[in-house]
């Protein structure tokens, strides 16, 4: 790998969940089987020390992208390389094992997160005492590191508020000094001022330890304060990508605008919203050609047919026939 | 008693003192007190705070639907001026979906799963307003329709399993308004939806409050909806009132220092700074109230008087803080 290489390489990144009814009632109903595709073919890169955010609505595919990188789901077609390495097609347990260990995960919920009956500690040095590694000192250290207290160390999770449970998550994330930090959602159970606290503390350490974030959220407001890069999904595919300034002020693909406009603004008491129309489609039975269409202002026949690629546009990419020719109601 | 504008001028709604009382084993609990505010007919009050602050709470008191051993255990709620929180059961149930319309977070513990929706609607019909069956029907087609429900008048044989997420809200709006409520509460009506889907729920709700003249408390603790949504917001601190006034007012230049951390807090508040300001610590909980102030441990601008003394309430006739030290007009917080 050499320094310009991207940490991590996602290319033609796809995932088919079969979400058929049980054999037999399919052969008593006589049901075909269902296929449901979360992930479709999506490609992108994050280079080292950045933080590339995953923004969409539920069910766009954000937590099954994140769960392949970490390894947690195997991808139905596409690779995810990290360091290099094709995490799926590598033979050398060594050589998967030495990058895994690079690689931790924060989830949305700091309360399902945490074994109830473990102390702080155990769980902050698990994944260390997993790996034989030395763990002295190592919970305290952290814990100071998340802006908890050493002395916390001995209690058990219940003692802790969601935001300092989050905190806890952090710390174990940091224990086997991993270099990629998939978070999924890391504050969405959380009040917006214990988020800022949480956020922040993310920035720090990101800083302080080189880290390279893969940042999901739902929260738009959220998504432009961390990223340097922002990807946007819808029913599973990447339509747009750009840095957040671009992204916010001049978005080039109608549903990223759609998205913008709908999301309520603190500087805008009173603002009449023109709410978008539709709903996301059934994504066992997506619509043909841009899944977008049916709700989309610019749609004309080709966008019926063909789903367009994701090209190059402007300093991003965007996947839309009509990229560029959307406006901001709201701007 | 009817004004030039067609409003009627005792409010919809009046909180007076209102103080909610949980006994347990670690003393007496207090989510909710001493709450004081009025809402009038056609407005939206948003009630805002962090989880745990008393919204939810203050929300059931006024339906009287508290768990026990929730108690009120002062002041009082007056309905279009008319006491209803020491009603016997049988009445309070008849006020609840006829005066009071009611929409939670999750649709489907609104909705039975077993009716159709059409049953449903035509049953809470029948039940409060003196309608035939028919006239029922056709009433409950209008209110699907009025909200947004497509081809209503075959949807009225569907479960509520057969809707999505958004369009079950809907229907519960629906639900809520077809007796024509003059009360609505709304708790967290969006928070289990996705954006573009909260923004047509909250624009529904604000059409449907304004041409019905409706009054309505809503409840949430995203201070973007309360924002474009509310006429007037109300914000909540460990089950006190820290600050209530015209939208305008409270989040372009709020005065509690409370509501100024909650507001710059959000990241959409400090787009394009390296760091988000934050508010140390978290919300006292019940059971380990501070003296004084409830925000004092947590106040940029704490004094000596706020650890003992509750702050006074300040301000004029639309507009009061619970604070020792206000923010001036065009001082710096923190
Ligand atoms: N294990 C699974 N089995 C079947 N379908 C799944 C599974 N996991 C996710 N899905 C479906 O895949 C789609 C994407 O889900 P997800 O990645 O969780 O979205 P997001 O995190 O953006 O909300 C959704 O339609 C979801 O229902
Ligand atoms: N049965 C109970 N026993 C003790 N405390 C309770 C009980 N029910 C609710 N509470 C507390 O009452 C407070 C107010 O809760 P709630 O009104 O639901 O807050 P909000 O809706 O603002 O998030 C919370 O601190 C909560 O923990
Ligand atoms: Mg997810
Ligand atoms: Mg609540």
């Amino acid at each position: 790998m050499s320094p310009s290489d991207p940490l991590v390489a996602i290319r033609n990144l796809t995932r088919v969940f079969d979400v058929s009814k049980p054999w037999l009632n399919r052969v008593i109903e006589r049901l075909p089987k269902r296929r449901l595709t979360a992930v479709s073919d999506v490609s992108f890169d994050i280079p080292e020390r950045t933080t590339y955010a995953l923004v969409g609505e539920s069910g766009s595919g954000k937590s099954t992208i994140g769960k392949m990188i970490v390894g947690l789901l195997r991808p139905s077609k596409g690779n995810v390389e990290i360091e290099g390495v094709d995490l799926f097609a590598e033979r050398d347990p060594s050589v998967i094992e030495g990058i895994r260990s690079d690689i931790q995960m924060i989830f949305q919920d700091p309360f399902a997160s945490l074994n109830p009956r473990w102390r702080v500690r155990d769980i902050i040095t698990e994944p260390v005492v997993a790996r034989g590694g030395d763990t002295k000192g190592l919970a305290e250290r952290l814990l100071e590191q998340v802006g908890l207290a050493a002395e916390d160390a001995g209690k058990y999770p219940h003692q802790f508020s969601g935001g300092q449970r989050q905190r806890i998550c952090v710390a174990r994330a940091l224990a086997s000094e991993p270099r990629l930090i998939v978070c999924d959602e890391p504050t969405s159970a959380l009040d917006v001022s214990v988020q800022a606290q949480v956020l922040n503390l993310m920035s720090d350490l990101k800083d302080e330890h080189g880290l390279t974030y893969l940042f999901i959220s739902h929260d738009l407001t959220v998504v432009r304060h961390m990223a340097d890069t922002i990807g946007v999904l819808y029913l599973g595919c990447l339509v747009e990508e750009a840095a957040p300034e671009v992204l916010f002020t001049k978005p080039a693909h109608p549903y990223t605008a759609m998205l913008i406009d709908a999301a309520p603004r603190l500087d805008a008491f009173g603002r009449e919203v023109v709410p978008p129309e539709g709903e996301i489609p059934d994504p066992i039975d997506p619509p043909p050609g841009c899944a977008f269409h049916p709700r989309c202002p610019l749609a004309t026949d080709i966008c019926r047919r063909e789903r367009p690629p994701l090209a190059p546009f402007g300093a991003g990419r965007v996947a839309c026939h009509h990229a560029g020719e959307i406006e901001l109601k709201a701007a | 008693m009817t004004d030039a504008t067609g409003r009627t001028a005792t409010p919809v709604l009046s909180l007076r003192d209102l103080t909610v009382e949980i006994p347990t084993r670690h003393g007496v609990l207090r989510p909710v007190d001493a709450v004081s505010w009025d809402v009038e007919a056609g407005e939206i009050l948003g009630v805002v705070g962090e989880s745990g602050a008393g919204k939810s709470m203050t929300g059931n008191a006024v339906i009287g639907l508290l768990d026990p051993p929730a108690r009120i255990a002062g002041g009082e709620v007056l309905l279009e001026g008319e006491r209803i929180d020491n009603l016997p059961l049988q009445k309070m149930r008849r006020i609840r979906g006829k005066r009071i319309g009611m929409v939670f977070q999750d649709p489907l513990t609104s909705l039975n799963p077993l009716l159709t929706v059409g049953e449903q609607l035509t049953e809470t019909i029948t039940r409060h307003l003196d309608v035939s069956d028919d006239a029922a029907r056709t009433r409950a087609v209008r209110g699907l329709d009025e909200v947004g429900i497509p081809a209503a008048k075959d949807r009225l044989g569907a479960y509520p399993h057969e809707f999505s997420g958004g369009m079950r809200q809907r229907v519960v709006i629906a639900l809520a308004l077809c007796a024509e409520p003059t009360l609505l509460i709304a708790d967290e009506p969006t928070t289990a939806l996705d954006v573009s889907v909260q923004a047509q729920i909250t624009a529904l709700l604000k059409r449907l409050c304004r041409e019905r003249g409706m009054a309505a408390m809503l409840v949430t603790h995203d201070m973007g909806v309360i924002a474009e949504t509310a006429d007037r917001v109300a914000v909540m601190y460990a089950g006190r009132l820290a600050e209530i006034g015209p939208v305008a007012e409270i989040v372009g230049s709020p005065r509690h220092p409370y509501t100024d951390g909650l507001m710059a807090s959000t990241p959409a508040a400090s787009a394009g700074q390296a760091r988000l300001r934050q508010i140390p610590g978290a919300m006292p909980r019940l059971t380990r109230m501070p003296d004084g102030c409830a925000f004092h441990p947590r106040c940029p601008r704490v004094q000596d008087k706020c650890r003992h003394d509750p702050g006074p309430v300040v301000g004029k006739a639309d507009y009061r803080a619970a604070c020792w030290f206000p923010i001036e007009a065009g001082e710096d917080a923190a």
